[in-house]
């Protein structure tokens, strides 16, 4: 079975996600995208699979030319595709999930389920809830699904990100064995270890186009090149900046809800240091950044900030201590659709009963020249681009802050606007700020923080100094391998 | 007014205007006539005028309630029973309190006020502290209100020796809005609906209370985290939004009926609900609307006395009128939208 | 007793169409807020059909497309024109009582057709539930069938389990090849034509004939019981007899307590205000996300989906 994929042009508005892409796959290869985030590789996987339809181009599997824009035809074409968020019903059994799409009886779905997933040593039972499942399950789940639909071409769209290393292991026994059977295997990351590991050639994409492939495995500082433009190299390591008294004391926090919450954290945060926070997603950072900010009431221990008590207090407390949270949802969580820069900027400010516009309006002027925003003072949040909604967020922080708070504070961003902002955060530093963020990418984490604590079902099980440690070792621990309680 | 405001008016009264026709055809009625009688019986003579000014007063406050709820993101369809209890409230006070005009309405019409805010109040905290939907709970609040003033009327408020569903004792004349120039007219029911719009404007564009409430509507997690007391700011919208509505309840009992009768509402909060989803939330639209659909309402009541058709038709005109209004909207959005595409994430 | 349990059963049957479908539906996602008017017009549409045409039939036939029609607005609403199905549905609402007091005008307070009694011989006889099952007329059967068949076919059957996906996870119903938006119509056009199935069941069989306002209320007791029902057909039933005991019960007492018809109708709201609360509380929640299948019948979720619309792209 061969996928040609010929000519793949994709337009959002302005922004052309896909200029031109064109590739060729035979039988039985495991083959690597690689490019950064927002380089169009998951645009180009949608529209593998039906989900986008291209403005120009083609696919052919086989020869045959597959109607774009149809998931249905792209199945039945043999195209599958494993989603980061695995697209599971979480209220569904896994019995349902399997079944959902397929013509199979309730019975026979139960039983090709159990025999697929035994067949690559997955342990899945029929009638869990999808919602008790792990990330990583939910993937085995999706990937039996999909053989089992008779897939001969298994995208997988950065599958690695919220697994342990112990499942990944085990899914990349499962591909290579598919692989020998004969199957495609496209496998879109930007982690570079992963990929050499993995896979035997690469396409390199960025800004939408190819701009390379190659056999694996290959020095990554090569692939790094191809990745990033010209002469562009890993940031370089942050200064470690003197440590001073205490700013934050946690002391057996219980914190957050059921499967993502934290227990019993035990943590103390310096003025002017940068704390990371590693782990899979909903192992327990989120939960303590929000306990941190006051958005999630504590539910037990001690939390002291300079010294104050800061259990049961209400959020405006934490504010007035001089607390911030950068959420990692920025439109969701952190800014106001449809409310304009200068309507924020004047809400920020803790205005009086009435409000002068003048005022804010200056203001607005102001913050957009100084974080170099694109927009203007009446452009609504929702009208600016993703680095943009940061940098506005960033506007929008007070001006002297104890304990600064973030989640993933790059993701999305492109490599411009994400050194940007540490620049500007890493400044709040010197003026004795310390910061705690949570991020998926390690390299953000090595690089940036002064020392990373891996988040591991809730628990903070490992602390590590930045300058010590690498991306193999967290990248272990994120996974559990480490006893319970070794903090 | 710009071209395409022009159109995104007319299209909808166009279109509803055509229906109405139909309906009338439909009905074997002169539609030229029919439509005529429905502007005749809301402003020929002194008489009509005052109705459809009394007929306007309530609604538009129930509006301006509704622009603060909609504002803050809340379906604030309890506003029916809200003024129910705000009128519950009112009678409860015009009922037993003796004393001169002044104080009398005075305290009836702040009794509405907190009658209709404790209403709201209720919806509020279930939507804040329960996460209960703002639309069930108001609906399932204005059932519980309807049927509690009934049990009033036809038990413990029940005329002498009936128990009749046709509502209370007339209350004192103490308690009647003072009219003016033999027609049912009170000018302070006017001047009442008139300040709570401006007061509503100004609270809207210059306050704090206003940007937070746009605030929480837009998002409540970024607004909690922009220092906005995002429950708080709820439950304010919520008692703001019901005493507004009490207050209109309040006119009703001593501006119109004097008495309390079982849906002294009458649909009007819902009425309130068209006019501000056909308005938004630019006051004077939302009183120039709410005048308007008054005069429907009050005209309509002509063709049942001369063309013997249903003076429901009125409600038919401005149920169509913001039923077109809405989905035009959805259909220009609609083809501005499928010129350019949003790009995602990624 | 028999006689009481056979008057639940038929008082029931109008508001379990009514429930039923608008728990299907729900389920696909689309919330229809419309009943309430639409249950008054195509009541008002059928009786009106039935009384000119003298066929019972297609009074529900009638009945049953007015408010597939209605349903289907609001389902183009949202899916075509991304509105809020909320706002359109309550537009809906009050334009068809508005519509149904206009038209209907020349039909109200006339005696008209009935759906006859069809009790089934033998099968009728059995003691206890005999006269309940099967002594009732082909409407009340159906409510009966109706329960059953949706209960299966939302368990069981693969349009079922595709309905719940479109309403749960409609991403990922679109990314098995499942057409979501198709599904979305379709149950917006078969739940509304059961919501007039429901209208033509009052003014043709439990509420005869047609005066302004005939039904008023009870759309919006059928909404509060899909909630109390939690979106399952069985539950959903159980609430509507609840409901009808209710009714059958305070009609009886009339004479002795004055009102409680008048406050009656209120009395499902204050428990679908308990069930909403219960439902969302964070405690019970936690609870759920280990719980088995008993707990999670107990303790239903809204499908999570509900009044979102989808764009495949």
């Amino acid at each position: 079975m061969t996928l040609a994929i010929s000519d793949i042009t994709k337009r959002f508005g302005n922004l052309v996600a896909n200029d031109d892409i064109s590739l060729d796959l035979g039988a039985g290869t495991l083959h690597a995208v690689l490019g950064e985030n927002g380089a169009g590789k998951s645009t180009l996987m949608k529209i593998l699979s039906g989900v986008f339809s291209p403005d120009a181009g083609s696919i052919t599997v086989d020869g045959a030319a597959i109607k774009p824009g149809s998931p249905r035809a792209a199945l039945a074409a043999g195209i599958g595709m494993l989603y980061q968020e695995p697209l599971v019903c979480l209220p569904f059994t896994a019995a349902e999930n399997f079944r959902l799409g397929s013509r199979r009886s309730v019975r026979t779905a139960r039983d090709d389920l159990v025999d697929t997933s035994r067949r690559f040593g997955f342990r899945l039972g029929p009638s869990v809830l999808a919602r008790n499942l792990s990330i990583g399950e939910r993937q085995q789940l999706e990937i039996v699904r999909l053989l089992a639909a008779g897939v001969r071409v298994l995208i997988l769209d950065e599958p690695t990100s919220g697994i342990t290393a112990d499942q990944r292991q085990t899914l990349f026994a499962a591909l290579r064995r598919l692989a020998a059977e004969g199957l495609t295997v496209l496998f879109v990351s930007h982690k570079l270890a992963e990929v050499n590991e993995l896979c035997r050639s690469v396409t390199v994409l960025r800004r939408g186009r190819v701009v390379g492939s190659s056999a694996l495995p290959r020095p990554e500082s090569e692939l790094v090149r191809m990745m990033f433009e010209e002469g562009a190299s890993l940031p370089a390591r942050s200064p470690v900046v003197a440590r001073g008294g205490v700013v934050a004391e946690l002391d057996s926090v219980d914190a957050g809800d059921g499967r993502t919450g934290i227990r019993g954290a035990h943590l103390r945060i310096r003025r002017g240091e940068v704390v990371g926070l590693a782990g899979l997603e909903g192992s327990g950072q989120s939960a303590l950044l929000r306990a941190l900010a006051g958005v999630a009431p504590i539910r037990r221990g001690r939390f002291r900030i300079a010294g104050r008590d800061m259990i049961g207090r209400r959020q405006r407390s934490f504010a007035e201590s001089g607390v911030a949270l950068l959420p990692g949802g920025r439109l969701e969580e952190g800014l106001l659709p449809g409310l304009t820069i200068a309507e924020h900027l004047a809400l920020a400010a803790a205005p009086p009963w009435i409000i002068n516009w003048r005022d804010a309006q200056a203001r607005a002027v102001e913050a957009i020249a100084a974080f170099r925003i694109k927009g203007r003072a009446d452009s609504t949040a929702d009208e600016l681009s993703g680095g943009n909604q940061q940098r506005l967020l960033l506007s929008l922080l007070p001006a002297r802050l104890q304990l600064l708070l973030m989640e993933h504070p790059t993701r999305g961003l492109d490599l411009d606007s994400a050194s940007y902002i540490w620049a500007r955060l890493l400044d709040r530093r010197r003026d004795g700020t310390a910061i705690v963020f949570s991020s998926a990418d390690l390299d953000e984490l090595l690089t940036y923080a002064d020392r990373v604590i891996v988040c591991f079902e809730g628990r903070l099980i490992a602390e590590r100094t930045a300058s010590e440690t690498s991306v193999d070792e967290i990248g272990t621990l994120i996974g559990g391998s480490v006893a319970v309680g070794a903090l | 007014m710009n071209r395409q405001r022009v159109t995104s008016l007319l299209a909808p009264v166009a279109v509803a205007l055509v229906a109405t026709v139909g309906l009338l055809a439909l009905a074997d009625a002169p539609p030229l006539q029919a439509l005529g009688l429905i502007g005749e019986g809301a402003f020929a003579g002194r008489g009509r005028v005052a109705d459809t000014l009394m007929a306007w007063a309530p609604v538009a406050i129930a509006g301006g309630g509704l622009i603060v709820t909609f504002a803050a993101g809340l379906w604030n369809i309890g506003v029916e029973g809200q003024m129910v209890t705000g009128a519950i409230a009112a009678s409860a006070v015009a009922r037993s309190l003796p004393g001169d005009r002044p104080l009398v309405i005075t305290l009836t019409v702040l009794a509405g006020v907190v009658g209709g805010a404790s209403w709201g109040l209720i919806a509020g905290l279930l939507k804040v502290k329960g996460r209960v939907n703002e639309i069930f709970a108001g609906i399932g609040l204005g059932f519980v209100a309807q049927a509690f003033a009934t049990y009033l009327i036809i038990g413990p408020w029940q005329r002498a020796g009936v128990a009749s569903t046709s509502g209370t004792e007339p209350f004192r004349q103490e308690t009647w809005l003072p009219t003016v120039g033999g027609t049912r007219l009170a000018p302070i029911a006017l001047t009442v609906a008139v300040l709570v719009l401006l007061g509503i404007r100004l609270v809207m564009r210059n306050t704090r209370f206003g940007l937070r409430l746009r605030a929480v509507g837009s998002n409540p997690a970024s607004a909690a985290l922009l220092g906005v007391p995002a429950g708080a700011t709820t439950l304010r919208a919520f008692l703001v939004g019901g005493g507004l509505a009490g207050l209109a309840g309040a006119l009703l009992v001593t501006g119109i009926q004097h008495k309390l009768v079982p849906a002294i509402g009458g649909g009007r909060g819902f009425l309130a609900v068209l006019v501000v989803l056909l308005a938004g939330s630019r006051v004077w639209v939302v009183g120039l609307i709410a005048l308007f659909f008054a005069a429907i309402s009050v005209g309509s009541s002509q063709l049942q006395l001369r063309l013997n058709l249903d003076s429901s038709l009125g409600s038919v005109i401005q149920g169509l009128l913001v039923l077109t209004a809405v989905l035009y909207g959805g259909w220009r959005a609609r083809r501005e939208r499928s010129a350019p595409a949003i790009a995602p994430a990624g | 007793m028999e006689a009481t349990l056979a008057s639940i059963v038929a008082a029931a049957a109008p508001l379990i169409y009514a429930a039923v479908g608008e728990a299907i539906t729900e389920r696909a996602g689309i919330i229809n807020l419309s009943l309430d008017g639409s249950i008054l017009l195509s009541a008002m549409s059928g009786f009106a059909i039935a009384y000119t045409t003298g066929s019972v039939g297609l009074g529900f036939v009638a009945a049953a497309l007015v408010s597939a029609l209605v349903a289907l607005v609001v389902a183009w609403s949202g899916i075509s024109l991304r509105l809020n199905q909320v706002a359109v549905g309550f537009v809906l609402t009050l334009l068809g009582a508005a519509l149904s007091s206009y038209l209907g005008e020349g039909f109200a307070h006339r005696p008209g057709p009935a759906v006859t009694p069809r009790p089934i011989p033998g099968l009728s006889e059995i003691p206890g539930i005999g006269k309940a099952l099967f002594g009732q007329n082909l409407s009340v059967y159906g409510s009966l069938a109706l329960v059953i068949a949706a209960a299966w076919i939302l368990a069981r059957h693969r349009f079922g389990l595709e309905l719940r996906a479109v309403g749960e996870r409609p991403e990922a119903a679109h990314a098995r090849g499942i057409n979501v938006n198709r599904y979305r119509y379709g149950a917006a056009a078969l739940g509304g034509a059961l919501v007039g199935v429901a209208g033509a069941a009052f003014s043709l069989d439990q509420k005869l004939g047609w005066s302004d306002g005939h039904t008023a209320g009870f759309g919006w007791i059928a909404l509060a019981i899909v909630i109390f029902g939690g979106w399952q057909p069985i539950r959903v039933a159980l609430g509507c007899y609840l409901f009808g005991a209710l009714q059958v019960v305070a009609l009886r007492l009339q004479d002795r307590v004055p009102g409680l018809a008048q406050i009656l109708p209120s009395l499902p709201f204050p428990l679908m205000i308990f069930a909403l609360v219960l439902v969302n509380a964070p405690a019970l929640r936690r609870l759920m996300g280990r719980s088995s299948r008993a707990v999670r019948w107990i303790l239903p979720e809204a499908p999570a989906a509900l009044g979102r619309n989808f764009a495949p792209e």
